[in-house]
């Protein structure tokens, strides 16, 4: 129904601010009355930092009149997803019970980004501590999606997807524990990159779960999502999991093709349970990569049938851990009691909400003696599983081939009374968090509804490029 | 393991997650909870006790730091973003029993 | 130990957990200060307030110092991982310790004690420690409280616990291998060893059984703050579950608090295996692995160890008792002891007059330096100071860093008695009080007190005292 503007790039951008053809100041007033005029309709954002993004907006035009170096993103907007820190502007993870709570920290992320000249404008909406494949799950209201209000926009980082579908920025952070950046970014039309764990810093983002969360980004092009990652990663010594790497460069090889790349087609996630729309344009995504030189075949890995049961054991195990220090003695909200231990049980109860309260169950419960074994301790050896299957594909094909999600965006309500069902619907890109490598959802088509499709290519372990390449192919022949 | 979730371990492991839960929530988690654990049958009946766990994604080993002190935050504005403070300190209602 | 010893159908059954502090300049995965007595929530920060969004990075030094506490307690140095133990109390900031669970960096140790015992060693890994909370109201007790008020300044510095196996016998043998951990952890620069601080905490796990038996129902012992409290703990610990088995009752496993005031364990908390602390490998933190490089790196690090440096003073001294060698050697005096004999002192006068004068100031000692203290031993030796003049000398040296002792001595007027004279003395005195002689011959020996200081007052204290016993044993 509605009208989405796709911007132009966020280099052209930068480059035009860098060489004085127009202000930061504009660029950025620019997508902050857009957001002002539709954001209500769409309610991607938690927080807009008009203010705040004005001012940086100011000092970027400032360095500018004065010749000084500015970076490879000047004065591009990029909104946050609102579970990464950032210096004393409210951090909600869209939970109530971290209200009111402002950072004195800014993650990682944040930091580069802005030192590459970037400007946030603002902090986007999320399925509750990033638990949920819908952005319904927040203490702040569905994020509607912008081809069709009545959809979800996905989830978690859905406020991202949503606002970089709808122009209100180019780019947007988005974290990926086990589809959270690819599933939206396919739902609403956009690019979307989930980094090898390690290539990007996780400190400041909170954590769901600490082994499978990475932070990626969400673009409006292949080109805008390769700039920003290539802004954002690189080893940082304050995350002990953080790769001991420099930043890819991915821009530079961008186009050059899919000439002789071995393609494969994952067997296991492109049959049963794949809505036709999706399977053809999956299908026609294979015969375009193909058409461009590519050698496609189809290929199993067998163990990724099991992926949506090791990540629901272990995903919620982390979480139950990371999310027990809200608990209302340091920050955030607090619900009094006679005792501490009453006080924890009345904050928690009432600050967060059903599906994280569902997950936390869940993951305690797995981690817990007796089931330990049986649950999270099997989990993790289905992980190694699920890595060795990659692998041995992986010695015939460069990248894989599969749906980012098994349908479109799916009606706002249709499947919260369904946990179960809520968490199939993440079965194709789950597997790639276990084994900590690299994939991209990128826009392919849409369906018979007019919904955006999106085309996930898998790869090993920092092959990044190479999905960028084969990306920018898709983007170009849909 | 393959008996039917309870809802007396649900209340148990709400006690140990610190949850005060409703009486409809104990029922609801008992339900959907049995669910998940039920399509988790699918790994139970693998035979795959000699696979290493994987805890982590990538095998990275011996991650240290330097032992030099580096600035720590700022102790009032800490304390600002407690729900309740007092001399320096974070104030929480009484603690009833020891450290488990 | 009188209660114990009439009992002797029963053996008691000492397990030890050694919490100690390492001495690092920061926490153990942030580089908050690590020091004790700042103001509270003064050594704060993102990290070690568990604040959302924040990671930890392991302290290498930190980690060096429990390879050497693993060298020194002969243990296998392992590939090891950090876990959580998940529970929620107000003084952990993340609501769950990071702490090594089943891959613990030192693993199967063993420590031979003085006597010749040797107690096993479990395990000795490295953990983080909590936050302080204190009672406000109710007399600062936590049943009582009206409210609690946290301090994270502890939260996250490192330690390392060190978990004996169930070897021990007696109070005397558990209090030796405290003293002996504390010892090697001082030496090796891994603790400053203060119990009264806090910096070092034993947990007690004792139970009792009949020799032959199976190991009793244990219960642990909290809150010792001394190894005198250890032993006093243990022993009423002991007869409380004598008492309670003969009795007919049973040993209930549980937690106890040493009252030191009341010379009693208290109840804490029934501990049980439904504990459920869902330990699991800690994801933000990568294994350590320490390679053989590393290992003997840390191992050709390690300074001499208490009990070698101990058999060096007994190689001079063969004589000296355990005690006064060991005093030496906590001080970290004895290579200076070495040097002063060296210098031509002799070695025991040396190491008595090390213990007794100069321990409680190792700093001083070392300032006024081997060949000065060697030069007033041997004036002793040689007659020239008697024992009370020289430990004056070696009062003076001490407070001043320094000095020549032939000065000081001659500034006091210090100079031998003649031994006839002496003798001469002894027997006036001796014929001036016949009465008090006979009681002495007549095993009186307090009456030898009564004789020395009399004949110390007509010498102006000058006399040596050994030498004035020696004549008076001559007239009994």
């Amino acid at each position: 129904m509605s009208h989405v503007t796709k911007g132009e790039s966020v280099l052209e951008i930068a480059k035009s601010v860098r060489s004085k053809e127009r202000k930061a100041s504009e660029v950025i007033e620019a997508h902050l009355t857009q957001i002002e005029s539709r954001d209500q309709e769409l309610n991607a954002f938690n927080l807009v930092t008009r203010e705040r993004a004005m001012q940086a907006a100011r000092d970027i035009d400032e360095r500018v009149a004065n010749g000084q170096e500015v970076g490879p993103l000047a004065g591009v907007p990029v909104a946050v997803k609102d579970n990464l820190c950032t210096t004393g502007v409210d951090t909600t993870c869209s939970s109530r019970i971290l209200e009111g709570w402002k950072p004195p920290y800014d993650a990682t992320v944040v930091d580069r980004i802005a030192a590459a000249g970037a400007v946030m404008i603002g902090k986007t909406n999320l399925d509750e501590f990033a638990m949920g494949s819908s952005t319904e799950n927040s203490a702040f209201g569905v994020t509607h999606n912008p081809h069709d209000t009545s959809r979800v926009s996905g989830g978690s980082s859905g406020g991202s997807a949503a606002a970089v579908a709808a122009g209100f920025a180019p780019i947007a952070f988005g974290s990926d524990t086990g589809g959270s950046i690819r599933q939206p970014a396919s739902f609403c039309g956009v690019v979307g990159i989930k980094p090898t764990y390690g290539l990007v810093s996780r400190y400041g983002l909170i954590a769901f779960a600490s082994s499978l969360d990475q932070v990626g980004p969400l673009g409006a092009t292949v080109a805008d999502a390769a700039a920003m990652l290539e802004a954002i990663a690189g080893h940082d010594p304050r995350d002990s999991t953080s790769l001991p790497q420099d930043a890819p460069n991915l821009t530079a090889t961008m186009n050059d093709g899919v000439k002789g790349l071995r393609v494969g087609l994952v067997q296991e996630l492109s049959g049963e349970g794949v809505a036709p729309d999706v399977a053809a344009a999956l299908q026609r995504a294979a015969d375009v990569l193909q058409e461009n030189g590519a050698i496609v075949s189809e290929v199993s890995v067998p163990a990724v049938k099991f992926g949506v049961t090791a990540y629901y054991l272990i995903a919620p195990a982390e979480a139950s851990s990371n999310l027990a220090r809200f608990d209302g003695v340091r920050y955030g909200l607090r619900k009094d009691a006679e005792n501490v231990f009453e006080m924890y049980d009345a904050t928690r109860e009432q600050g967060f909400g059903a599906e994280v309260k569902r997950r936390i169950m869940l993951g305690t419960y797995a981690l817990s003696a007796g089931y330990y074994d049986a649950y999270y301790g099997k989990a993790q050896r289905v992980r190694t599983l699920i890595t060795r299957d990659f692998a041995t594909a992986y010695e015939s094909c460069d990248v894989l081939l599969s749906p980012t999600a098994p349908t479109t965006a799916f009606k706002v309500g249709e499947k919260t009374s369904d946990p179960l069902a809520m968490y199939l619907n993440d079965v194709c890109t789950i597997p790639t968090n276990l084994a900590g490598h690299p994939a991209m959802s990128v826009p392919f088509g849409k369906d018979s509804n007019n919904m955006p499709i999106g085309v996930q290519i898998l790869g090993p372990n920092l092959s990044e490029a190479t999905l960028v390449r084969a990306g920018a192919v898709l983007e170009a022949n849909q | 393991m393959s008996e039917p979730l309870s809802q007396e371990v649900v209340r148990h492991v709400a006690e140990l997650a610190r949850l005060d839960l409703t009486d409809d929530e104990v029922a609801a988690f008992t339900d959907q909870l049995g669910a998940v654990l039920g399509h988790a049958a699918d790994i139970e009946s693998l035979d795959i006790a000699d696979v290493e766990p994987t805890t982590h994604a990538l095998p990275l080993t011996n991650v240290l730091r330097k032992d030099v002190v580096q600035p720590g935050l700022d102790r009032q504005a800490v304390l600002d973003q407690a729900p309740a403070s007092e001399a320096g300190q974070f104030r929480v209602p009484k603690i009833l029993g020891e450290e488990p | 130990m009188n209660a114990v010893e009439t009992k002797t159908e029963w053996e008691t059954v000492i397990g030890l957990e050694i919490h100690t502090e390492l001495r690092t300049q920061t926490k153990l995965f942030c580089g908050c200060e690590n020091n004790f007595g700042a103001e509270p929530n003064r050594n704060v920060c993102a990290v070690c307030l568990g604040l959302p969004g924040s990671l930890p990075v392991l302290n290498e030094h930190a980690v060096e110092l429990a390879m050497r506490i693993g060298t020194a307690l002969n243990c296998t140095i392992a590939p090891s991982v950090m876990s959580r133990k998940n529970y929620f109390y107000p003084d952990m900031p993340k609501d769950y310790q990071v702490s090594q669970y089943d891959l613990p960096i030192n693993l199967d140790g063993s420590l031979a004690l003085p006597d010749g015992s040797v107690v096993g060693i479990e395990r000795a890994h490295l953990e983080e420690d909590t936050g302080k909370n204190t009672h406000v109201g109710g007399g600062g007790r936590i049943q009582n409280a009206d409210y609690s008020l946290i301090d994270y300044n502890r939260a996250g510095i490192p330690l390392v616990e060190i978990v004996s196996r169930p070897d021990m016998r007696s109070a005397e043998q558990a209090k030796a291998y405290v003293s002996e951990v504390r010892a090697i952890l001082v030496a090796i620069g891994a603790s400053d060893g203060k119990m009264e601080e806090g910096s070092l905490r034993v947990d007690a796990n004792v139970s009792v059984r009949r020799p032959g038996e199976p190991f009793g129902t244990r219960c642990e012992i909290k809150n010792v703050n001394s190894i005198r409290s250890l032993g006093r703990a243990i022993d009423y610990e002991t007869r409380r579950q004598i008492e309670l088995i003969e009795g007919g009752d049973s040993v209930q496993q549980q937690t106890r608090h040493w009252n030191e005031g009341e010379g009693r364990t208290h109840f804490g908390r029934i501990k049980s295996d439904a504990d459920d602390y869902r330990y699991f490998p800690e994801p933000d933190l990568v294994p350590v692995v320490p390679d053989e490089a590393w290992k003997t790196r840390v191992a050709n690090e390690m300074p001499m160890l208490p009990a070698a440096r101990r058999d060096r003073l007994f190689e001079i001294s063969p004589e000296t008792h355990f005690d006064t060698v060991a005093t030496v050697v906590d001080a970290g005096l004895d290579q200076l002891v070495l040097d002063v004999v060296k210098a031509g002192a002799d070695a025991r006068l040396a190491i008595n007059r090390t213990a007794n004068e100069l321990v409680n100031d190792a700093d001083a000692a070392s300032a006024v330096g081997a060949s000065t203290l060697a030069q007033t031993f041997q004036m002793e030796t040689d007659g020239k100071l008697t024992a009370t003049q020289a430990k004056t000398v070696l009062g003076e040296l001490m407070a001043l860093r320094g000095g020549d002792p032939q000065a000081i001595a001659d500034k006091h007027g210090f100079e031998p008695v003649d031994t006839d004279a002496l003798a001469k003395t002894v027997n006036e005195i001796v014929d001036a009080h016949p009465d008090e002689l006979e009681r002495l011959k007549g095993g009186e020996q307090k009456l030898m007190g009564f004789f020395v200081g009399k004949i110390m007052a007509a010498t102006q204290g000058k006399a040596d005292g050994k030498a004035v016993q020696a004549l008076l044993r001559e007239r009994l």
